[in-house]
């Protein structure tokens, strides 16, 4: 597979949120506004690059039994990294994305990835799958923000075009369930042509 | 096999021990800046400011923080604490000795994205607290006060006036004044 | 009164699948047959229960004591991925029949986020159910924990009944599958956001 179709495959043929259905906690839960899904899309990014670069260099030391464990401990480790590290220099996207932060550690993205894979690639080629996984997914988290945005506040990316307080449904959680169905449905009419 | 789980763990702790060694600082200085952020905000500017203190009112221990000019109380900065719609709703209170209150700010709320969580960023809601005096009501309007409650977030609505009537109500105990009555506030009906 | 207060909330209000976000995969995952999404449940519940007692205790007596709070994401999703692994063992040993019952789904669930957010949210979230804002004791913590594994089987097996019937249905084809289950869930939750405000 060449080096750039790893970029892309992320986008379209292995869309984390649209084809392969992972990770749908932060999808559904982040996403009450444009901003809010790109934050947590490049959040999960940073986990994923630096989980599958270290996974892919560890793999052929660490013994079958184990990997597992040792997968989960290495991803854990860099989502508390990315805890700190929020928490110090922006501390205001922390407290909106709040719990799903630390629950990146079980994103199933990240671990599918580990599995799939780093384990089985060296560090180039994981880096490389990891940052088009990692855009595949903020793409779509970005776009359901926009979305419901738009929806439900009348504004993207915080920029008000309309007056007054939008749909409110889709700001709360039965709007996230429904704007994701509705994507789906037209991503399946347009991908499978 | 478990050689190599030890090794692993280890490196990582060691890794993140000194990133939070690290990050403690800015993180610290970060929460600090915040709370002096939002105290400067409800305070009318250049008093001195003193050191947290703390009192009791209503069996309830509260926080606070006086601004002082020419060794006089100009105003107080009370950080109060009810329960919101989806959580506990903190706010920083400035109130002058009269009771008037000079202006709040959210210190921290977990209410629901474009219905509660619009407490700090509605103008109308926010600026109607600036020189909230003693002759009005602190009471939202459904329960006959003179508080403009935001658009569906009754609850959320009531929750602040609460926590504004509680600093206020520390601030007239300060004075010898009469205090009105906390209630009302917790009623959850709709939102 | 409280302890009520909590358990309503825990189940209705703020519901951990329709109205906190947690545990969908599952959800999604084993919700197409009744039996299965009862397995599950089942399953979600004696683990959630477990876990939030573990880590809890590992929180007060362990973390915080010596400042290791930061350390607190990878103590518990460790924790919780042992615990699964001896239930499973234990299980296994002193009742096959309800081993046979649960133990397929004890993998999946340490990859539950449910299970890992309601451990977090117990020891760092504060909870005013009523009165004043607190931390949850150890008592508190566990009805809440049980309360909130038992909202989670409710929109489960709901779930799981309306799979089963819209299985017989003719659904456009672009709706077939997730999509379709997804507006269903949707529609659920927006029924439990008739719940909002009671408590």
């Amino acid at each position: 597979m060449s080096k750039f179709s790893l970029i892309t495959k992320g986008l379209i043929k292995e869309n984390p949120t649209f084809v392969l259905v992972l990770g749908m906690c932060p999808t559904l839960a982040t996403t009450t506004s444009a901003m809010n899904g790109l934050e947590m899309g490049l959040a999960t990014m940073f986990v994923l690059i630096l989980s599958n670069i270290v996974i892919s260099l560890l793999a052929p030391v660490v013994p079958d039994k184990v990997h597992i464990p040792v997968y989960i401990v290495v991803i854990a480790t860099f989502v508390t990294l990315l805890q700190l590290l929020m928490q110090a220099y922006v501390p205001d996207v922390y407290a909106t994305l709040g719990l799903f932060i630390p629950l990146i550690v079980v994103n199933c993205i990240i671990l599918g990835r580990a599995e799939a894979f780093a384990g089985k690639n060296g560090p180039l080629d994981s880096a490389l799958d990891g940052i088009g996984i990692g855009i595949g997914f903020t793409l779509s988290l970005t776009v359901i923000g926009i979305v419901r945005e738009i929806l439900g506040s009348g504004s993207v990316f915080g920029w008000k075009f309309l007056a007054g307080d939008g749909i409110l449904a889709f700001v709360m959680a039965p709007g996230a369930f429904l704007v994701l169905g509705y994507l789906m449905v037209l991503f399946n009419k347009l991908a499978k042509k | 096999m478990v050689l190599c789980l030890t090794a692993v763990c280890l490196v990582c702790a060691a890794l993140l021990g000194g990133v939070y060694l690290l990050t403690a600082a800015p993180i610290e200085a970060g929460a600090q800046k915040a709370l002096n952020a939002s105290i400067s905000a409800v305070l009318p500017e250049g008093g001195e400011l003193s050191e947290a203190l703390s009192a009791e009112a209503d069996g309830v221990s509260f926080q606070y923080y006086e601004s002082r000019k020419d060794s006089l109380v100009q105003a107080y900065a009370v950080k109060s604490t009810t329960g919101g719609f989806g959580g506990p709703l903190t706010l920083m209170v400035g109130v002058l000795p009269d009771g008037t209150v000079y202006n709040t700010s959210v210190l921290s709320h977990s209410e629901t994205p474009g219905l509660g969580a619009k407490c700090d960023q509605d103008e109308n809601f926010m600026k109607q607290w600036r020189g909230f005096g003693p002759e009005k009501k602190l009471a939202v309007r459904k329960d006959g006060g003179d508080v403009d409650a935001i658009t569906a977030s009754t609850i959320t609505s009531r929750a602040y006036t609460k926590a504004v009537l509680q600093a206020v109500n520390l601030v007239r105990g300060f004075s010898g004044m009469p205090v009105d009555a906390v209630s009302g506030a917790t009623k959850k009906t709709e939102e | 009164m409280e302890i009520l207060l909590i358990i309503v909330s825990a189940i209705f209000v703020n519901n951990i699948v329709l109205a906190q976000f947690l545990g969908i995969c599952p959800f999604l995952g084993v919700s197409s047959k009744l039996s299965t999404a009862t397995g599950m449940s089942g399953a979600v519940c004696f683990v959630i229960t477990l876990a939030t007692l573990v880590t809890w205790l590992v929180n007060r007596y362990l973390l915080v004591p010596f400042g290791l709070t930061f350390l607190q994401t990878i103590a518990f999703i460790l924790v919780i991925a042992a615990l699964v692994q001896m239930v499973e063992i234990v299980l296994k040993k002193i009742s096959p029949s309800l081993y046979q019952a649960l133990g397929i789904f004890l993998p999946l669930i340490t990859t539950n986020c449910a299970v890992l957010g309601v451990a977090i949210n117990v020891v760092s979230k504060e909870f005013s159910f009523g009165g004043e804002a607190h931390l949850l004791g150890l008592g508190e913590s566990l009805v809440y924990a049980f309360a909130t594994s038992l909202g989670y089987g409710l929109a489960m097996i709901l779930f799981a009944g309306l799979r089963e019937h819209l299985a017989g249905n003719e659904v456009p084809k672009s709706f077939r599958g997730l999509p379709i289950a997804m507006i269903t869930v949707g529609i659920m939750a927006m029924a439990f956001l008739g719940f909002s405000g009671i408590v």
